[in-house]
């Protein structure tokens, strides 16, 4: 089996006309941590939602693949079938859908009609992942992320990726309103799918995530592009000493591409 | 407006028909009277749908068809909707108004309750039904398509709950239509002091579809105490016209109509449901899902006039409209001077799947009393993009993600449904009109 691989080039996305990615480039591959960190109004959460297939989001000029395949050729649900996973800032609610109905859903997606999990099969999987996440058994009968807290819907994100099992996931500040130990949780269901089979993305401007998910690769963001990557150390540099170093360093002055 | 009027029956016709059923003698009246008053009267004004162009006389009638027909058994589509023979408690099945299966239990007798087909009910309970029929909940001379029916309809079901009774099986009816006759459907329910009943009707479309018009009338009589739970599920082809008028009239104290009502028509749809509380404390209760699809035009007005003091009226109802449907959600809570401390409280939601599609929430209320509480919800919205995106990016196909939206959005109103059949044959309607 080949590792998997989602290989970006020179991307410009615009939003409503104004260019928020300016010749964005990364390659991700089975087996490997990314970590794109870099302050508010970057770029960095256009980059998730552009990789995805968000609606509002115009690829301009630039090109992605996913094992090879065109990816912004494909469907949002062929992307994902393929084996995309965005784990999102802002999930929707989606009332009168029960969470364990979606997720089967989702699930019996990427499979023939007549092939199906069954059942016994889907409920064990779901109670083994939902106990690695210390979700509350009622989750599986709410509807999707409707009433869920900030950190609950965080956690419902990891749930699916954890069901799903897809080859590359982008997480999208999925840090962001969570206390240190639903952080840890959260860090501890992805480290479960840490394998050559598995690549991940992860957007932050913390770095505490990275001290329960170890990255091997960490890429600084600013005006819509990567200026500075290194190791997990350039993290560990990032938090002690903020992001204006890397400014002066680069001779950046306003590091935002303008967004709100 | 005369051209329109004409169908093709004549107050001989009308009499014989009526003499040929062996009919009581007030109700050829009846049919005589109302077929004179016709062109007089208006065709009923659903608030927002415009039905002066709609044809509700192209059809015909079978002058030939006996009340008691040949009991024939279940036909397929009938099977589809209320299962095998054997798994049935209480049933009435009729074809073009004419009774073709029907099972009962023995035990009806002896407690007094009568669930019978309207014909058979005239003539054996004539004194009962001349007493109730289209009197308090409804007139023949109301409007048109009132007086039209009474002077033609020809099927249905009749239905007694003496006092103290309850009926503990639901009572189930299913209404086919086929070919070009008109389907002119009356169904009269009269609970008695502190009696319980539940009925389920369905109406089906069989055969190859053809131009025809049904006009539909149920009447719920309930005294004090009494609860009646009325189900429904509605399943005439797109060729069908349909006036459906549901009411309840509620005179007894603590009395209560639940009524749970499925629309799924194909074809262009008035529905009215109008529930009158004069008991004190009476409660009425109505939720309603549809889905309208292809260029259907509906108008479903649901109703609460409230006299009783400490009467309660909700109204509930959800619809999607897919393709170029066009429906008008109307919500009536008419409190009137005196009802003190009655409460109305209406929701009203409508998702539109396309462009094309139309949809529009209309809640009223109208309010003659100082001391009552009364509220209103309502929301008419396209499916959001961003629900289909985060859907779709888990790999669910974008039919999938919108047949997922749609269940959601009926599930509120589906899942509240007092009565388990009404709910299941719902989720198959709506499963196949969805997609």
């Amino acid at each position: 089996m080949t590792k998997p691989s989602l290989k970006v080039e020179n991307l410009h996305v615009s939003i409503e006309d104004k260019e928020i990615l300016k010749g964005f480039g990364i390659e991700v591959k089975g087996g490997e941590i990314h970590a794109i960190m870099g302050p508010n109004g970057t770029g960095k959460s256009t980059l998730a939602s552009a990789l995805m297939g968000h609606p509002k989001y115009e690829v301009t000029e630039g090109q992605a693949t996913f094992n090879g395949e065109d990816l912004f050729e494909m469907e949002v649900d062929e992307r994902a079938r393929a084996g995309l996973f965005l784990a999102m800032q802002y999930p929707s609610e989606i009332s009168g859908v029960t969470n364990a109905d979606f997720i089967r859903s989702a699930i019996n997606a990427d499979r023939e009609e007549g092939d199906e999990i069954s059942l016994m099969k889907f409920i064990r999987k779901m109670d083994d992942k939902m106990a690695t996440l210390e979700m509350d058994d009622s989750f599986q009968h709410r509807y999707l992320n409707e009433g869920f807290s900030g950190g609950e819907k965080k956690r419902n994100e990891i749930l699916q990726l954890l069901m799903l099992e897809p080859k590359i996931a982008i997480l999208d500040e999925i840090d962001s309103g969570l206390d240190i130990d639903a952080l840890k949780v959260v860090a501890k269901g992805i480290n479960e799918m840490r394998s050559e089979n598995f690549g991940c993305l992860i957007i932050t401007h913390y770095q505490r995530l990275l001290n329960y998910i170890k990255p091997d690769f960490v890429h600084v963001m600013m005006q819509g592009r990567i200026v500075k990557s290194g190791g997990p150390e350039l993290a560990e540099r990032l938090e002690a000493e903020g992001y204006d170093w890397v400014k002066e360093e680069l001779g950046i002055e306003d590091e935002t591409v303008g967004q709100d | 407006m005369t051209a329109e009027t004409k169908f093709p029956v004549d107050q001989n016709d009308v009499t014989s028909f009526s003499k040929d059923r062996q009919e009581p003698q007030w109700l050829t009246d009846l049919r005589v009277s109302s077929l004179d008053k016709l062109e007089a009267l208006e065709l009923p004004k659903p608030d927002k749908t415009n039905i002066t162009k709609w044809n509700f006389t192209a059809f015909q009638i079978d002058p030939q068809a006996q009340a008691e027909g040949k009991l024939d058994g279940l036909t397929d589509a009938m099977k589809s909707f209320v299962g095998k023979e054997d798994s049935i408690d209480a049933l009435i099945a009729q074809k073009n108004g004419v009774t073709t299966f029907q099972k009962l239990p023995d035990a009806f007798e002896k407690e007094g309750v009568v669930f019978t087909d309207i014909q058979t009910a005239v003539k054996e309970h004539s004194d009962l039904v001349q007493k109730y029929f289209m009197k308090d909940a409804v007139s023949p001379d109301e409007n048109r398509l009132t007086a039209l029916h009474a002077a033609l309809f020809h099927g249905g079901t009749f239905i007694y709950v003496p006092k103290n009774v309850e009926v503990n099986i639901p009572l189930q009816a299913i209404y086919v239509q086929e070919g070009q006759i008109g389907l002119f459907n009356h169904v009269l329910i009269v609970a008695e002091a502190n009696s319980a009943v539940t009925y389920i009707e369905n109406y089906v479309s069989d055969g190859k579809p053809q131009q025809t018009v049904a006009n539909i009338i149920a009447e719920v009589y309930a005294a004090d105490g009494a609860t009646v739970n009325f189900g429904a599920v509605d399943n005439l082809a797109a060729e069908v016209t349909t006036y459906v008028n549901r009411r309840g009239y509620i005179s007894g104290q603590d009395a209560k109509i639940y009524w749970a009502l499925g629309q799924m028509n194909d074809g262009n749809t008035v529905s009215e449901n109008t529930t009158y509380l004069v008991g004190e404390g009476s409660i009425a209760d109505t939720k309603t899902v549809s889905i309208g699809r292809g260029k259907q035009v509906q108008n479903f007005t649901t109703n609460i006039v409230h006299y009783g003091k400490h009467s309660d009226g909700q109204i509930l109802k959800h619809g999607v409209m897919r393709e170029e449907a066009s429906s008008i959600f109307n919500g009536i809570s008419k409190i009137e001077h005196g009802a003190t401390k009655a409460n109305g409280e209406q929701t009203e939601r409508v998702l539109m799947l396309s462009e094309k599609a139309r949809g529009d929430a209309n809640p009223i209320l109208l309010i003659d009393e100082d001391d009552v509480t009364a509220g209103h919800a309502a929301s008419v919205g396209k499916i959001d993009p961003i629900q289909m995106f985060y859907l779709m990016s888990r790999g669910i196909s974008r039919r999938e993600a919108e047949r997922l939206i749609i269940h959601g959005f009926l599930a509120p109103v589906v899942n509240e449904l007092p009565i388990e059949s009404v709910k299941e044959q719902l989720i198959q309607v709506i499963e196949r009109k969805v997609y």
